[in-house]
């Protein structure tokens, strides 16, 4: 099946008071139809300016400097904002995290619903109307004529981001960017969201990119995953692949830091020590070599590229791809964390 | 699913020496007025009739989901909300109607820590002087010991004493979560709440403060109400577990009984949801429950899980079932508990 | 929503009270009295002693205020201690000019600040918004009688285009066309000091507006830039200034005293200027309380106004 996006290198700057800083460095993947693709990373490791670079919504200071985004085959880089404009909601839609402040709080649903369906579909008047209806009805809202007339103050979180959903799914996208859609909610209405979003899915084929940092949501939903790190892609693979064997160590510290719900009690949890560092302030060689157990010199000078270690399982790291000496020992010590 | 025949077991543990706090039937209501002369026409039942106890080195983690009352609970304990009704013990002691005044000395023994580490420490405020606030204000320090302390402080949640002429503003979220947690042990306290303190943080920060966590306690013998919607770190923490549902706690037991053999289907429903880092077990059952948590000012009649329960029956709708266990202190409050 | 506009006006009459006693005290504190003001230096200090008996100005405070309350519930203004015409008259004649010069400054303001300070914040920290700001700076900070004595001079004695004061020609008709000749000088000093003030105040509510989530959401769905302006953010931008609009209303009131004197505007600010300077007790009473209640009622239209504007908001 050929590619429904390919993202090859793409380099997104913003402009700053303190100078220009580099949000998303030389990241490439692709998705195919259908497909959904996982995007983990914590806050500032450029996952969400990568989504929002697909969607050129990046605002004034933003702007995608390299790199080429191709939907369908086409270059959609450097086209116009017109042009963009009938892609956003249509073929490409979003959902966000906080359906809270997502939907504007003076216009009904019913509004904000026809809205997309009004400008994208050839449908107007009792049709929109219709379509919005039963838009909402396939998201599971029940009484979904009388919700239509309601304000998004009146609905509950996980029925706000239910109606996300309908306007982001009402013209049939190919791609539903969702920018971490459950972590403002409650675990039970996560499950309901995630359900529906399976469900969906599977009805209309839909790609996914899936933006997340809990590794949960994932490992439930994602086909394949990328893993992000200070702006880079540090690993690729599929979802059982990377959870099975991690080979980037900011991977498998992550898995690590994830307290277990099964099994037994852990005494402390492996964690990363340190903190992300800035943007402005990128260490040199392997931007994680600061806070990996592993590093060694050539960490710290050379940055390690991102290269394929066994079918479709891409690591940035120079421990993974067998540079270093300490191969044996990096591998127990993944085993460790991750088991 | 039985139907508990026996005559149970009422839930909470008898005192001992041990025992730290106790709640007794605790309420919390916030009223809601209406009409033209502003009259209490009801009622937000927040925390409504929560019976637990913590006993001393314990971490009792309260879970549950938003509006269920645990922030309200927390806060109640240390009289930042008023309570409505019941009764708090501190050592034995009843504190419920303390003045102010009198609470001032308790307040050296109970601290908290918060959810959001850049809304609660004053941005413009240097580190050494958010620590030695509390001292000042309690008596606890003299100018010659303050700065010592200060330093141990530091040490203790891992921060470089050189940081402290910096200002709050200046620091990561998780440094400034440690410096939260320096600020809440300023004054040896003997229990702290800590109220969903790693939510906000970033998932291998989480490990680190909830490692932090851990080991103070283990060095200065802490007890901790932890309260957090995350069950991974709730487990992790925790030595007993109690998990709310609208204002009621309805299922308590140590960590190994809620997460090995769970009662209430609410706290079944609770661990299947949770998404698991196991792409294995994607394809387990799951129950997902249907329909939003109802409102507080309003909750349903008889069993207050009834309009979501998938197991529902004719009683839950009518009859409110007690919080009730065996001997070993795992309580359900369901009428059909598994 | 019935329940809590007569749950409003209930609290107005405590309110209400303790702002005439306040008032009372005050004025009663300002040296002189009607008499004073008015004496005939050939009048002997007996007969105005008599004349103040007469008005019952000996009485103490209290007694005064008493008597005063008791005429006002029965819905009598009084009579005015200079004029000796009815203060219900005087405050008749002179309302409406005050209400609609008020009215037109207000409207006057709010179109000048509403585009510009959207303006302001769409192109923020450009020259545009400099120069906003800067305007907006200069109109809240220039005082009023300087502003009037200046336009004055410009269009009215160097220019000759419009009157210098007044509210109607000298013998004209003093129709539509007339009045509104001679409005525009006193709305536009009135106008400028609250536009400053607005352009401000829409200018960070649009920011802020700027930067919410369901921009982003629109922008998302292939909404037009027009449009996410224009339609998503300016509704809730502009909601927030309702309030302070609200707010607006005792202010005018107080700056209709300088602009009315100026141009000699035959309105309330004037009547009450008039008054103060002859300590006319019972003018300025009605007057303080026709103040009072235009503030109380100016804050719960506001608030009426807010809960039919935002849907999230439902007094009651």
């Amino acid at each position: 099946m050929s590619n429904l996006l390919e993202v090859e290198g793409i380099e997104t700057v913003f402009r700053t008071e303190r100078g220009e800083v580099t949000s998303v460095d030389g990241v490439s993947f692709t998705l195919k139809a259908g497909e959904t693709l996982g995007i983990v990373g914590e806050s500032g490791c450029g996952k969400s300016v990568t989504s929002l670079s697909i969607m050129q919504l990046l605002g004034k200071t933003g702007s995608i400097r390299k790199g080429e985004i191709r939907l369908n085959g086409r270059n959609i880089t450097g086209l116009a904002e017109s042009s963009m404009r009938q892609i956003r909601g249509s073929e490409v839609s979003m959902i966000f995290q906080d359906p809270m402040t997502s939907l504007n709080p003076v216009f009904t649903i019913g509004n904000q619903l026809m809205e997309s369906i009004m400008l994208h579909l050839p449908l107007t008047g009792k049709a929109a109307q219709d379509h919005a209806i039963e838009m909402l009805r396939k998201v599971g809202i029940s009484r979904p004529e009388e919700i239509m007339n309601e304000y998004p103050h009146k609905l509950s979180g996980g029925m706000r981001q239910r109606v996300m959903i309908a306007i982001a799914l009402s013209c049939e996208p190919k791609l539903l960017i969702a920018d971490e859609p459950t972590t403002a909610l409650d675990v039970t209405i996560q499950a309901q969201i995630l359900d529906l979003m399976k469900k969906l899915r599977e009805e209309t084929g839909t790609a996914i990119m899936l933006i997340t940092h809990d590794l949960g949501v994932v490992a439930e939903m994602a086909d394949r995953v990328i893993v992000m790190y200070a702006g880079q892609v540090v690993e690729e693979a599929d979802v059982f692949t990377l959870f099975d064997k991690p080979l980037h160590p900011y991977t498998a510290g992550l898995m690590g830091s994830i307290p277990h719900l099964d099994g037994d009690d852990e005494e402390t949890l492996a964690s990363i020590p340190g903190t992300v560092p800035p943007l402005q302030q990128m260490p040199s060689g392997c931007r994680f070599h600061t806070r990996c157990e592993l590093a060694t010199e050539k960490c710290a000078a050379e940055a390690p590229p991102l290269l394929e270690q066994a079918e479709g399982h891409r690591v940035r790291c120079w421990a993974a791809q067998g540079e270093l000496d300490i191969k044996s020992s990096t591998l127990t010590l993944l085993k460790e964390v991750t088991t | 699913m039985i139907e508990l025949e026996s005559m149970p077991l009422p839930v909470s543990r008898p005192d001992t020496a041990d025992t730290l706090l106790r709640l007794d039937g605790l309420k919390t209501y916030y009223p809601i007025r209406k009409g033209l002369l502003g009259r209490v026409k009801g009622h937000v039942k927040a925390v409504d009739g929560v019976s637990l106890d913590i006993r001393q080195g314990e971490t009792l983690g309260l879970v549950g989901e938003s509006g269920c009352g645990k922030s309200t609970i927390g806060r109640t304990i240390l009289r930042l909300e008023q309570s409505t009704g019941g009764v708090i013990r501190y050592r034995g002691e009843d504190i419920t109607h303390y003045s102010t005044s009198k609470m001032r000395p308790m307040r050296t023994e109970m601290q908290m820590i918060f959810q959001d580490p850049f809304s609660s420490l004053n941005p413009w405020m240097r580190v050494r002087d958010i620590l030695k606030e509390p001292m000042i204000a309690h008596d606890k320090a003299s100018s010659a010991t303050v700065d010592a302390e200060v330093d141990r402080l530091l040490d203790a949640v891992g921060i470089p004493r050189a940081y402290k002429e910096r200002y709050a503003h200046e620091f990561s979220g998780g440094q400034r979560q440690r410096i939260g947690i320096a600020r809440a042990l300023a004054l040896n306290p003997k229990f702290i709440v800590c109220d969903e303190p790693v939510s906000a943080l970033d998932v291998s920060i989480q490990a680190q403060v909830l490692n932090l966590l851990k080991q103070l306690q283990k060095d200065m013998g802490l007890t901790y109400l932890f309260i957090a919607h995350g069950l991974g770190a709730v487990k992790y923490i925790s030595t007993r577990i109690a998990v709310m549902y609208l204002g009621k706690v309805v299922e308590i037991g140590t960590k190994e009984e809620i997460f090995r053999a769970p009662k209430h289907p609410y706290t079944q429903i609770l661990l299947n949801a949770y998404p698991v880092p196991n792409p294995h077990l994607r394809g387990r059952e799951k129950i997902v429950v249907q329909g939003d948590v109802p409102s507080p000012a309003n909750p349903p009649s008889g069993c207050r899980f009834h309009t979501r329960c998938p197991f529902v029956q004719d009683r839950c709708r009518q009859e409110e079932p007690a919080l009730l266990g065996g001997i070993d202190g795992h309580a359900a409050a369901c009428h059909y508990a598994f | 929503m019935i329940t809590y506009i007569a749950r409003r006006l209930l609290i107005f009459v405590p309110v209400l009270l303790g702002i005439t006693i306040i008032n009372f005290i005050i004025i009663n504190m300002a040296p002189g009295n009607p008499v004073d003001m008015y004496i005939d230096p050939n009048m002997s200090p007996a007969i105005a002693e008599a004349k103040k008996e007469a008005l019952g100005l000996n009485d103490p405070l209290f007694i005064q205020y008493f008597k005063w309350l008791g005429t006002i519930l029965t819905g009598d203004l009084g009579y005015s201690m200079s004029s000796f015409a009815p203060v219900a008259q005087l405050i008749g004649e002179r309302i409406m000019p005050t209400v609609t010069l008020g009215l037109a400054a207000l409207v006057l303001a709010l179109l000048i600040a509403v585009p510009l300070g959207i303006l302001s914040a769409l192109k923020q920290n450009t020259k545009i918004d400099y120069l906003v700001t800067g305007l907006s700076f200069i109109g809240t900070s220039i005082p009023n009688f300087f502003l009037g004595l200046a336009l004055i001079y410009i269009f009215a004695v160097n220019l000759g285009v419009l009157p210098t004061g007044g509210m109607q020609k000298l013998g004209g008709d003093g129709g539509f066309g007339d009045r509104m000749i001679h409005m525009i000088l006193p709305a536009i000093v009135l106008a400028t000091a609250i536009a400053g003030r607005k352009v401000r105040y829409v200018r960070a509510s649009m920011l802020d507006v700027l930067k919410q989530d369901y921009l982003r959401t629109a922008r998302s769905k292939g909404v037009h830039e027009f449009w996410v302006t224009n339609k998503h953010a300016l509704r809730n931008a502009l909601l927030p200034v309702i309030t302070v609009v609200g707010l607006e209303i005792p202010i005018l009131l107080g700056g209709a005293i300088i602009t009315e004197q100026i141009f000699q505007w035959p309105g309330i600010g004037q009547l009450t200027l008039q008054s103060m300077m002859s300590r006319d007790y019972p003018t300025i009473m009605a007057l303080n309380l026709i103040a009072a209640i235009a503030v109380l009622g100016a804050n719960l239209l506001t608030d009426v106004m807010y809960s039919a504007a935002d849907p999230r908001i439902k007094v009651g």
